[in-house]
């Protein structure tokens, strides 16, 4: 199979291949991080996070169809603009959902998954209505084309290192966010046992709500990430549901490294194998091999040893 | 032996079935033309997996979400029979490989593959259309239940799985059709299926095996088997400290609820003609939880019912608003969870099964027994009120 290539070539292949792994696996750290907040820490199966995340895709869209119609000398620097807006429309949302619907099934986990489905339809349906059923895509400003030649044959895309830095920069927050600040510690208190923490002051319904909020949010970002990479139409988020889901569950729920190191090992698995097999079948086999660790180890990769 | 006031409630177990078994055997048939009726064996069909799904996870507390994949399992199955009937080298002698499925043809293959031959026997295909999905299902409840995997991590494993189906169906185009899926099927050992007659007959298999997977489900869930299933779903910790086997008993209400699936995809596709992937998938296998949570996730004749009207409202949204459909289902999802989490059968349970109760006891004043709705089908899952 590698007979026709030198080694060099073979060299340039496997770091390719890895680089796209490595943007795929950014993009899946973006998507699964506002999940491992939302299911990790509060035991909620978030449906609609695909449409969440979808939401911050189409507010990318219209920030940029704004500024190139009303505010083209400001164009280069539109992305960063939409990204806060994306971030800041999808935590709204997440909040409103979180007070009409969510707060009423705490106690029960399975039927947040079935009426969180019911609210990514309804979702779907609403972004088929208003932007209509074609895929829209955003125009890049410059400095996010083109790509940095490394050597001769290792070409590094632009808009893929930024989503790798944007990537690091979330998680980064997100980890000091929960484990180093105030809001984190009430956030794991929570968690762990809702009456104490309720009992030594800790508003518990505040919490939950700004905790799906931020999950959201993150959700926000991680679309509007996504616009520089593929285009966006009003069914791209259920594509990438189960993987999410997948990732978060492999990577141990409550554990915000579990999630990126299962983020790393599922999207380096598809990308690798995806150049050899065909793209449908490396899917299945990377799904495939994350079912049968999980029924191996069913807690996840990291798991908190907790008493029960 | 004197008639309690309960059973002769639609709402009890007698009178629901015999008013069950009138609406489906007599009453639709006569009312209905054949390409309404035929759409009704098509709901039927989801009813199977609806009733599998009561006991799974109304009684037994396993939600799945991948029995689209036992559903696709069991109308692949009949699918391939059907589909290797109808290209004999006679009808298929145009193709560069006479005698194997135009789809193989299409994509370059030149002899059947392996795992297709056994499909020429219909006593085969009947036997893999009820053992494929009970090994299957056996396989992923052993690898699950044993080790303690349950509630929502089973779900979205289960949802992955079916996701893992529908990419390999779509992917292996040459051996299973795909995204077209099966069609053009034309004859069962030599009927030809697409008649009025063979309509009407399969109606009517339908229904009388839907009432065979009824009668069963209900056996089991009056069953000690029954008890011990919604004990296991309330307080498994207890069940198995009581020395009994929780696993075991999951497995093997799984595996039923698979096999129901299959049954039901079985008929689908002899009563509609083809098979598809976009009956597989995550998006029809969640649809599929849903007509059992509208039906009432505790009542099997609610499944039923819950299966024909969601399906109903589908076709009747889809043919007349195609916008609102999406709007309209979730919305049902959500009422279904936050405002009746009972479904149907709770709504009749809670305000119309009374008023009948009081209206039986004024006519049978000889029975002293207080007119009661059975105690499981009342009993809700723990934290399910509000």
């Amino acid at each position: 199979m590698f007979a026709e290539y030198t080694t060099s070539e073979l060299l340039s292949i496997f770091a390719m291949q890895g680089v796209a792994g490595l943007i795929l696996f950014s993009v899946f750290v973006l998507m699964a991080l506002g999940l491992a907040i939302i299911f990790g820490q509060m035991g909620v199966i978030n449906m609609a996070h695909g449409e969440f995340m979808i939401l911050g895709a189409y507010v990318t869209y219209l920030t940029s169809e704004l500024f190139s119609a009303y505010l083209p000398d400001y164009f280069s620097s539109y992305f960063i603009l939409a990204m806060i807006l994306a971030f800041i429309a999808a935590g709204l949302l997440g909040a409103l959902v979180e007070w009409l619907m969510l707060r009423h099934l705490y106690q029960r986990p399975l039927d947040t998954l079935l009426a969180t489905w019911g609210l990514s339809l309804i979702l779907q349906q609403a972004y088929r209505t208003i932007f209509g059923a074609r895929e829209v895509g955003v125009t890049l400003p410059d400095w996010l084309m083109g790509s940095y030649p490394l050597t001769d044959t290792i070409e590094l895309p632009i808009n893929g290192l930024f989503v790798m830095c944007l990537a690091l920069g979330i998680s980064l927050t997100v980890g000091i966010l929960m484990y180093r600040s105030r809001w984190g510690t009430q956030v794991r208190a929570v968690v762990q046992n809702r009456p104490m923490a309720g009992a030594v002051g800790i508003n518990t319904a505040r919490v939950d709500r700004l905790t799906f909020a931020l999950g959201c949010g993150i959700a926000g970002v991680a679309g509007s990430a996504f616009t520089m990479i593929g285009s966006t139409g009003p069914t791209s988020g259920q594509l990438y549901i189960v993987d999410t889901f997948l990732v978060v569950v492999f990577g141990g729920a409550a554990s915000l490294l579990g999630t990126i190191a299962s983020a790393f090992t599922i999207s380096q698995a598809q990308s690798t194998m995806e150049f050899f097999l065909s793209g449908s079948m490396s899917k299945v086999l990377t799904l495939l091999f994350v079912v049968f660790i999980l029924m191996l180890r069913p807690q996840g990769l990291f798991s908190l040893k907790v008493r029960r | 032996m004197t008639i309690k006031p309960a059973s002769l409630l639609p709402g009890g177990n007698l009178m629901g079935y015999a008013l069950l078994a009138l609406l489906l055997l007599l009453v639709l048939p006569l009312a209905l033309d054949l390409f309404r009726l035929n759409l009704i064996g098509k709901y039927l069909t989801y009813a199977f997996v609806a009733v599998g799904l009561v006991l799974c996870w109304g009684y037994g507390g396993i939600l799945s979400l991948g029995q689209g994949v036992f559903f696709g399992l069991g109308g692949y199955a009949m699918a391939m029979f059907l589909k290797l009937e109808a290209s004999d080298p006679e009808s298929t002698k145009i193709q560069s490989t006479p005698g194997i499925p135009d789809f193989m043809d299409w994509n370059q293959l030149t002899e059947l593959p392996w795992f297709w031959q056994p499909f020429h026997s219909f006593s085969f295909t009947l036997l893999a259309i009820v053992l494929v999905p009970a090994i299957i299902a056996m396989v992923i409840g052993l690898a699950m239940f044993t080790r303690r995997v349950g509630g929502v991590y089973f779900a979205i494993i289960t949802q992955a799985l079916a996701a893992i189906l529908t990419i390999l169906i779509i992917g292996q185009q040459g051996y299973t059709g795909g995204v077209n899926g099966m069609t053009d099927l034309r004859t069962l050992m030599g009927f030809d299926i697409r008649t009025d007659g063979a309509k009407y007959l399969f109606y009517y298999l339908c229904v009388l095996l839907l009432f065979g997977c009824l009668g069963l489900a209900h056996y089991i869930s009056k069953s000690k088997l029954g008890r011990l299933l919604v004990a296991m779903r309330d307080k498994e910790d207890r069940v198995r400290f009581s020395g009994y086997d929780v696993a075991a008993f999951k497995i093997f209400v799984f595996c039923m609820a698979g096999v129901f699936s299959a049954i039901g995809g079985a008929m689908f596709t002899l009563q509609v003609g083809f098979m598809s992937p976009t009956l597989v998938g995550i998006v029809p296998s969640i649809e599929m939880v849903i007509f059992c949570a509208v039906g009432g996730r505790l009542s099997l004749i609610g499944a039923v019912y819950g299966a024909l009207l969601v399906n109903f409202a589908k076709t009747s949204f889809s043919e007349s608003f195609p916008e609102l459909w999406l709007f309209a289902m979730g919305g049902l999802f959500i009422a279904v969870v936050m405002a009746f989490p009972n479904g149907l059968a709770g709504l009749y349970n809670s305000y119309v099964a009374p008023h009948l109760a009081r209206l039986i006891a004024r006519w049978l004043p000889a029975t002293t027994e207080p007119a009661a709705v059975p105690a499981i089908e009342a009993k809700q899952p723990q934290g399910a009120q509000p």
